[in-house]
C-alpha cells in the first residue's frame, strides 16, 4: 500500500524512460510508416508498369514457344504498342514479364539481384564490380568536388569584397552554367586529352564546373547576409573592412555554405557521371551505363543507375554530418 | 577648440523615403560638456535614436554641424570615441557571451589577458558572472541586453551611447543598474547620452534632460537637475526630485500639443 502511493526515484525515473522511449518509436511509427508505404506503392506500380513495359518480348517468346497470341501475325503484332499487346495477351504478357534477359523495363528484383551479384559476389578490384566502378566515379567526384567548392568560396569572397568582380564574374558564372554540359563534356575532355592530360583530371574538371556554381551563389548570399544593425556595429569599433569579413561575414555564412555544398557535391557526381559518357572511358558509373545501353544490358543500366544514386545520397547524408557539427560546434542552433 | 564633447549647431535629418521625405531632426543645437550626463525623452518616432546616430557617425546629417571631441563625428567613430548600446541586444549568435564581449576588444587589439580580465570584470558588473560561455540564445532578452552593454563597458571610450538601454528589465533590476551605472560613471568620469522612455530613469541619473517633440524631431525643453552627484535611490522621494520630474512630464506634454 505504501509502496504504490509513494513509487521510489528509481521507478520513477523508469517510467520516464518508458514513457519518453514509448514516445520516440510514436514518431518514429509516424514518419517511418508513410515512408515505406509510399516506397511500396512505387514498387507497385513499377512491377505493374513492367508488364506492358515488355510485352512485345514476352508475346515473341509465346509465340516462339508454341503458345497461341492475338494477333497470331508476327507482321500484326509490330505496330502495336506494349498496353495493347498485354490486354490481348493478359496470361503471357504476366508470366513472362519478370524473367526476361534485356526487358524494356527491369523489375527492382531483377536490379537488386545484379546489384548484389556485382557487389558480394565479385573481387571489388574486378572490372565487373559496381565498387570498382563506383571508387573511380568517387575519387574523381571528391577531387572534383574539393577544386569546385574552394574556387566557389573564392569567387564569392571577390564578389562580395571587389565591386568589379560583383559585376563580372556572376556573369560569367551563370553563362558557364548554361552551356549545356553533355555538349561541353566531350570537348574538355578531348582537348585536355590532346596536351596530355587524361584520366582522372578531365573529369574531375567536369565535376567542378558543375559544382562551382552553387557554392558561388550560396556563398554569396551567406557573406552578405549580415543585416545592417550587425554591420553597424562593427562600424562602431572602427573595424576594418577585413576585420568585419573574418568577425561577422564569414561566420554569418556558414549555414548558407553547407546548403550549397549539399548540391554540389550531389552536381559533383553528375559531372563526372557525364564525363565518363563519351570518352569510351574503360572505368566508372559513366562508362557502365555506356556499355550497358551498348549492348542492351537494361538490367546492368538500372543497376548503375541504382548504385549512382545511393553514392549521391551517402555524399549528401555525409555533408550533412559535418553541417551538424560545424554548426553545433559554433552554437548555431537548428 | 571648445571643450565639449558634442557639439550640434542646427543639426538637421531628412531621410528621403519612397512616400516622401522623414524629418527626423529639425534644427537640433546642444552642446554636451565632458562628463555630463545627458537623458533624452521624448515620444516614439521624435528622432532620439537617429540623433544618437548622427553622434556615433552611423547617419549623415543633411544640415547643421556637428562636432564629436572636436572631430567630424565619422573620425570620432574612426578613433573609437564612444561605446553604443544599441536599442536592440544584436549579439552575434555564433559567439559565446564571453565572446560577445570580447568582440571589441579583438577588433582594437587588446592582449589576450587583458581582454579576459576585462570581460569577467564587465559580466560581473551587469550581474552575469557565470554565464561566459553560455550561448545567446540560452539566455532571456533581459540577460542580452545587459551584455550588450558590457560589451559597451569593456573598451576604454571617454563617451557612451546608450539606447534605452535599460527598457527590457524589470524594476528591480532597473534600479540596481541605474545605480550601477550612476557608480560608474562618477568613478570613470565619463560623458553619457542616454536615451529613455521613463521619466523617473532620467531624472535619477541625468545632470540634463534633453526634451523632444516629434514631427519634425526637436529639442522642445532642456532642463538641468539640481540633483547632487551623490544620488541614492531613496532621492526619488525628495520634493526635488518630484518637482524635476513634474517639469519634463509638462515638457512632454507640450511638445505633444504642439506638433
Ligand atoms: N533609415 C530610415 N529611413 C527612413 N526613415 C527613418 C529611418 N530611421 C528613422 N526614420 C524615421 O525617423 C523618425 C525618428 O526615428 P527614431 O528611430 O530616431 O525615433 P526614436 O525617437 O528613437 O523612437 P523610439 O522611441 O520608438 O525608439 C521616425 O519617424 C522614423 O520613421
Ligand atoms: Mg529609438
Amino acid at each position: 500500500m505504501t509502496e504504490a502511493a509513494a513509487p521510489g526515484p528509481a521507478t520513477l525515473a523508469a517510467a520516464t524512460a518508458r514513457r519518453r522511449l514509448a514516445a520516440r518509436g510514436a514518431a518514429l511509427r509516424q514518419s517511418v510508416l508513410p515512408v515505406l508505404g509510399v516506397i511500396a506503392a512505387l514498387i507497385a506500380f513499377w512491377y505493374l508498369a513492367c508488364i506492358p513495359m515488355n510485352a512485345a518480348q514476352s508475346v515473341l517468346e509465346a509465340a516462339r514457344a508454341g503458345a497461341p497470341v492475338t494477333p497470331a501475325e508476327a507482321s500484326e503484332r509490330r505496330g502495336m504498342s506494349g498496353l495493347a499487346l498485354a490486354v490481348q495477351n493478359p496470361a503471357e504478357a504476366a508470366a513472362r514479364a519478370y524473367g526476361q534477359e534485356r526487358p524494356r523495363l527491369p523489375a527492382p528484383h531483377q536490379i537488386g539481384a545484379e546489384v548484389w551479384a556485382a557487389t558480394a559476389q565479385v573481387a571489388p578490384t574486378s572490372p565487373r564490380s559496381l565498387l570498382y566502378h563506383g571508387w573511380v566515379t568517387l575519387s574523381a567526384t571528391l577531387l572534383g568536388f574539393a577544386f569546385g567548392a574552394a574556387l566557389g568560396v573564392l569567387l564569392a569572397m571577390g564578389i562580395v569584397q571587389f565591386r568589379v568582380m560583383d559585376l563580372s564574374v556572376m556573369l560569367w558564372a551563370i553563362v558557364s552554367q548554361t552551356v549545356p554540359i553533355i555538349a561541353i563534356a566531350p570537348m574538355v575532355i578531348v582537348v585536355l586529352h590532346s596536351v596530355g592530360i587524361s584520366g582522372i583530371v578531365p573529369k574531375a574538371a567536369i565535376a567542378a564546373w558543375l559544382s562551382f556554381f552553387p557554392v558561388v551563389v550560396g556563398m554569396v548570399k551567406g557573406l552578405r547576409s549580415p543585416d545592417a544593425a550587425q554591420l553597424d556595429l562593427l562600424k562602431t569599433y572602427g573595424a576594418t573592412a577585413r576585420q568585419t569579413f573574418l568577425s561577422l561575414r564569414l561566420p554569418g555564412s556558414t549555414p548558407y555554405l553547407f546548403a550549397s555544398l549539399k548540391i554540389a557535391v550531389a552536381a559533383a557526381l553528375v559531372g563526372t557521371i557525364v564525363a565518363e559518357l563519351p570518352t569510351g572511358a574503360q572505368a566508372g558509373f559513366g562508362a557502365r551505363l555506356l556499355a550497358g545501353s551498348y549492348y542492351g544490358q537494361t538490367v546492368q543500366i538500372w543497376s548503375a543507375l541504382v548504385a549512382a544514386a545511393v553514392l549521391a545520397a551517402l555524399l549528401v547524408a555525409l555533408v550533412g554530418a559535418a553541417e551538424r557539427l560545424v554548426l553545433a560546434r559554433m552554437g548555431l542552433r537548428r | 577648440m571648445s571643450g565639449a564633447v558634442v557639439e550640434a549647431e542646427g543639426l538637421g535629418l531628412t531621410f528621403a523615403t519612397g512616400d516622401g521625405p522623414v524629418h527626423a531632426l529639425k534644427d537640433v543645437s546642444l552642446s554636451i560638456g565632458k562628463g555630463e550626463f545627458v537623458s533624452f525623452i521624448g515620444p516614439s518616432g521624435c528622432g532620439k535614436t537617429t540623433f544618437l546616430r548622427c553622434v556615433a557617425g552611423l547617419e549623415a546629417p543633411t544640415s547643421g554641424s556637428l562636432r564629436v571631441n572636436g572631430m567630424s563625428a565619422d573620425n570620432a567613430r574612426r578613433a573609437r570615441a564612444y561605446g553604443y548600446v544599441f536599442q536592440a541586444a544584436g549579439l552575434y549568435p555564433w559567439r559565446t557571451i564571453g565572446g560577445n564581449i570580447a568582440l571589441p576588444l579583438e577588433i582594437m587589439k587588446y592582449p589576450a589577458a587583458e581582454r579576459q580580465r576585462r570581460v569577467r570584470e564587465t559580466l560581473a558588473l551587469v550581474d552575469l558572472a557565470g554565464f561566459e560561455n553560455k550561448y545567446p540564445w540560452q539566455l532571456s532578452g533581459g540577460m542580452q541586453q545587459r551584455a550588450s552593454i558590457a560589451r559597451a563597458l569593456g573598451f576604454d571610450a571617454d563617451l557612451l551611447l546608450m539606447d534605452e538601454p535599460f527598457g527590457a528589465l524589470d524594476e528591480i533590476v532597473r534600479d540596481r543598474l541605474n545605480e550601477e551605472l550612476l557608480a560608474l560613471w562618477a568613478r570613470t568620469g565619463k560623458t553619457m547620452l542616454f536615451v529613455t522612455h521613463s521619466i523617473p530613469e532620467a531624472v535619477y541619473l541625468s545632470t540634463r534632460i534633453v526634451v523632444m517633440s516629434p514631427r519634425p524631431g526637436r529639442i522642445s525643453d532642456v532642463i538641468e537637475s539640481p540633483l547632487p552627484k551623490e544620488r541614492p535611490l531613496e532621492i526619488r522621494d525628495s520634493s526635488a526630485f518630484i518637482e524635476i520630474a513634474h517639469r519634463v512630464r509638462e515638457g512632454l506634454r507640450a511638445g505633444m500639443e504642439a506638433a
